[in-house]
């Protein structure tokens, strides 16, 4: 992971000394709330129906164990005890005071995080695979290339005020574990036939209103050429992206009026000139940034140690194992995803002392290393296997070992009207009573690998368009309604789900996923055909004819 | 409406023309694009000359009227339009403009920085506090991440010198 | 539901003035001294649109102290409580729906 070094730091600092100052001019007057609004915002400020929300940026997911911890004093000291991972690899705060902010960001800051652009119209976080630098299908770690841009990108003269948000994600490897497709810029890292590795190139994603995937304007730039030519599409949105309407204001919209060809040819055109202008990154800029990138020092050791061997006589740590533990890159390690998905609580949320528990386990376990991926879950990159099945109990102990990671009570949920000024509807306590309903992990089992998402509004911080099966929360005269779409993929086979038909009603919407489920496996060609295969084999039909027949 | 130039408050020299308005004599004068394109003979006179230029049109448009303007005066209609930060670092840096590049629309302090490093060195500050400020302001950041058209201090440049730096120095005994 | 405050100002039925406190960002409502309160039950109940738009504006001016004012439907019950009118002002009264996650008392 990145360590920051004097520099870092002291931008930081002044960052907290310039948003200390905004709030005091804020509150003396001098500043309206028109002209307050997006300073807060570029911190991670939000007004939300309770209180302020604070969103702290964890860059491309990865965080040490002593950031934790300040993320656990955050949690006590100015919010209710916890804090909530969210699915661009952040973290927010619910319950904040705007009194009290500078403070929390000045005890952030001594360990290196901050709020800086995780909202507001400038380039948010860059996010990543939570498994990147440890996963077996990765051509190169991206978050060098993350950091990288991160540092380009903050506080940029020219691209802090864009029409509208900017989100850029990237990934290393052959399975797209970060949604790509759903950026502004997604970026793969690819090797072209001489073998060198460089990036494909694609822009327009996005959900929400108008939700489009990506397509690919570039299919191969070299590294050199990373900033600038980032730099050449930023410009020409920056210049023509719209600025009239706030539903139309994403570069999203931009490709897709002009056309991805026409699109590629201005940014090809701009980039022609600037190329050269020195933003090209020499061996020199990149080993700069590299060799803060320290990686563990991992030990030689052999796959499937005895003590694992032995331990998966145990049925229960078994099916944990077989869940939660993916293989690793280097032998004899392993990465563990931490669910944050109990049942009948909210997911993704974490207390201050499941924090502080985490990050000892970290530094035990993990180098002091933990991840925070795109589903509200975490996960520690580099457990030796042999650890895995002292480590499972202690997180056993601490709830954060239930084997329901991709499981349909694996949801993710946006926070939705009980806490969001933007929803039009609750998200959270549908995903709750979804875990109620679902609770049997025999049933989950054999239900298989299925993604729900839950929107409460068409902003889709959910991700519903993209979930197996997704739900949107909608209001109608008053009344909570829930859209339920089905199909829909993150990953590189990346598509929009289809709507089955008229909003359901709050009270009715569970069972109407419990009808949708009971379809599948009754449909299904072999037990492990999954959900979303099925639906892509079958169409919605079937399920349509089940959910609507007897409403 | 108080004019920072220099890294303080002036009087601005500069008067605005309306486009029907007779030009005044000897006085440095702002014009409107319409009236530049109308009457391109205005940039032979002595006095300065300079050009209000709207934030949706393209910087190239003023290619040709560069070496005769004294001044270009961009905007920022609220201070969320940022496209004038992208027109700037165009004058600037691609043509090399070496006249005023003015701020103008909402100006208000916490973008000072923002716009000085886009290659503004005027700025019709909005707001009378802002611009007494102004001089303190600037200092807000020490040092930054991306190069730019100023020559603030490069984070990656300066990481660079110091390590050249402990390379090449003999390490020093203790006396 | 939709922001009110993206909606034209129309009173139906009684209503409340409502914002956010700046300093905390907590739920408050307009008292008939033009106070502000936590607390719905002394909210000053008003049925007429200009009286609203009046203490719209009122509240506007007070912007170190308030943000982002609008009026919030309430119900009356039959007790003379004062009840939020729709969901949204529910949530925004009492706290989202569901338990927060619990912090053992001895932290």
């Amino acid at each position: 992971m990145y360590i920051y070094d004097e520099f870092d730091q002291t931008l930081l600092d002044e960052r907290v000394s310039e948003f200390r100052d905004q709030v005091k001019r804020r509150f003396a007057g001098e500043l309206t709330e028109e002209e307050f609004r997006p300073l807060r915002l570029m911190n991670g400020a939000y007004l939300q129906l309770h209180a302020y929300m604070l969103r702290i940026s964890i860059p491309y997911g990865t965080i040490s164990s002593k950031q934790m911890r300040a993320l656990a004093h955050v949690a006590r000291h100015y919010d209710r005890g916890y804090g909530h991972f969210t699915t661009r690899q952040n973290i927010q705060f619910h319950w904040i005071k705007l009194e009290e902010l500078p403070n929390a960001m000045a005890d952030l800051a001594r360990v290196g995080l901050h709020g800086m652009q995780t909202s507001g119209n400038c380039v948010r976080n860059i996010s990543t695979d939570q498994w990147a630098g440890v996963a077996r299908d990765e051509i190169e770690d991206p978050r060098l290339w993350a950091e990288i841009l991160r540092q380009h990108l903050t506080l940029h003269p020219e691209f802090s005020f864009l029409p509208r948000k900017f989100k850029i994600g990237i990934t290393g490897a052959t399975h797209d574990r970060a949604a790509i497709r759903m950026h502004d810029i997604g970026l793969y890292m690819r090797r072209n036939e001489a073998g060198e590795v460089g990036f494909e190139v694609a822009v327009g994603g996005g959900l929400g209103r108008t939700p489009y995937l990506a397509q690919t304007i570039r299919e191969f730039l070299p590294k050199r050429h990373l900033l600038s030519y980032i730099e050449a599409i930023l410009r020409v949105y920056n210049q023509y992206g719209r600025r009239d309407n706030i539903w139309k204001a994403r570069i999203k919209i931009l490709v897709h009026d002009l056309g991805a060809e026409k699109f590629a040819r201005e940014v090809e055109a701009e980039w022609a000139e600037t190329k050269d202008e020195g933003l090209a990154l020499e061996d020199k800029n990149i080993a700069e940034i590299a060799k803060r990138f320290v990686y563990p020092d991992y030990e030689i050791l052999s796959d499937h140690p005895p003590e694992l061997a032995g331990a998966l006589k145990d049925a229960e740590f078994k099916t944990w194992y077989f869940n939660s533990v993916a293989p690793h890159r280097v032998s004899g390690y392993a990465i563990v995803t931490l669910s944050l998905k109990p049942e009948g609580k909210t997911g993704g949320d974490c207390t201050a002392e499941q924090m502080d528990a985490i990050a000892d386990l970290a530094d035990r376990y993990s180098f002091g290393e933990i991840r925070n991926g795109h589903e509200h879950n975490l996960c520690l990159p580099h457990v030796r296997q042999r650890d895995l099945p002292e480590l499972w109990r202690k997180l056993e102990a601490i709830g954060v070992a239930i084997p329901n990671v991709n499981l349909i009570t694996d949801i993710i949920a946006c926070p939705g009207l009980d806490y969001c000024s933007l929803a039009n509807a609750r998200s959270i306590p549908i995903a709750m009573e979804l875990t109620r309903r679902f609770r049997d992990l025999d049933l989950q089992r054999n239900i298989g690998r299925l993604h729900i998402n839950v929107s409460g509004c068409i902003n889709a911080c959910g991700h519903h368009h993209i979930g197996h099966i997704g739900i949107l929360g909608v209001e109608k005269q008053g009344e909570e309604f829930y859209q339920i779409t089905l199909g829909g993929k993150a990953d590189e086979n990346a598509r929009l789900g289809t709507l089955i038909g008229p909003a359901v009603p709050y009270e009715k919407c569970v069972d109407v996923i419990e009808d949708i489920v009971a379809a599948y496996i009754e449909l299904r060609e072999r037990p492990d055909e999954i959900f979303v295969d099925t639906v892509k084999r079958l169409g919605i039909q079937p399920f349509k004819d089940r959910v609507y027949a007897t409403r | 409406m108080p004019l920072v130039r220099g890294g303080r408050i002036v009087a601005d020299d500069y008067v605005r023309v309306a486009d029907d308005a007779p030009i005044p004599e000897g006085v440095p004068v702002l014009i409107g694009a319409a009236r530049l394109a109308a009457d391109p003979a205005i940039l032979d006179r002595k006095a300065p000359v300079g050009v209000i230029w709207p934030n949706n049109r393209k910087i190239e448009e003023l290619e040709s009227y560069l070496g005769r303007l004294a001044s270009i005066a961009l905007i920022f209609p609220t201070f969320r339009d940022g496209r004038a930060y992208s027109q700037a670092r165009r004058l600037r840096g691609r043509y090399g403009f070496k006249g005023e590049l003015r701020a103008t629309g909402q100006v208000l302090r916490d973008q000072f920085l923002f716009m000085l490093r886009a290659g503004f060195d005027a700025f019709e500050v909005t707001k009378e506090l802002d611009a007494e400020a102004f001089p303190e302001v600037i200092h807000r950041y020490t040092r930054f991440y991306q190069p730019s058209i100023d020559d603030r201090p490069v984070i990656s440049r300066i990481r660079r010198m110091r390590d050249a730096q402990t390379q090449t120095m003999p390490t020093r005994k203790a006396s | 539901m939709t922001s009110p405050l993206d909606q034209k100002l129309r009173i139906e039925g009684p209503v409340v003035i409502t914002a956010n406190r700046l300093r905390d960002g907590a739920v408050i409502y307009r008292t008939r001294q033009g106070h502000w309160t936590t607390d719905l039950d002394a909210a000053l109940i008003v049925t007429d649109a200009q009286e609203a738009a009046a203490l719209l504006s009122a509240a506007a001016a007070e912007g170190v102290l308030v943000v982002g004012a609008y009026p919030a439907p309430v119900e009356i019950a039959a007790d003379g409580r004062i009840l939020p009118g729709n969901l949204r002002e529910r949530i925004r009264s009492s706290g989202p729906t569901f338990d927060l996650p619990r912090v053992p008392a001895d932290v």
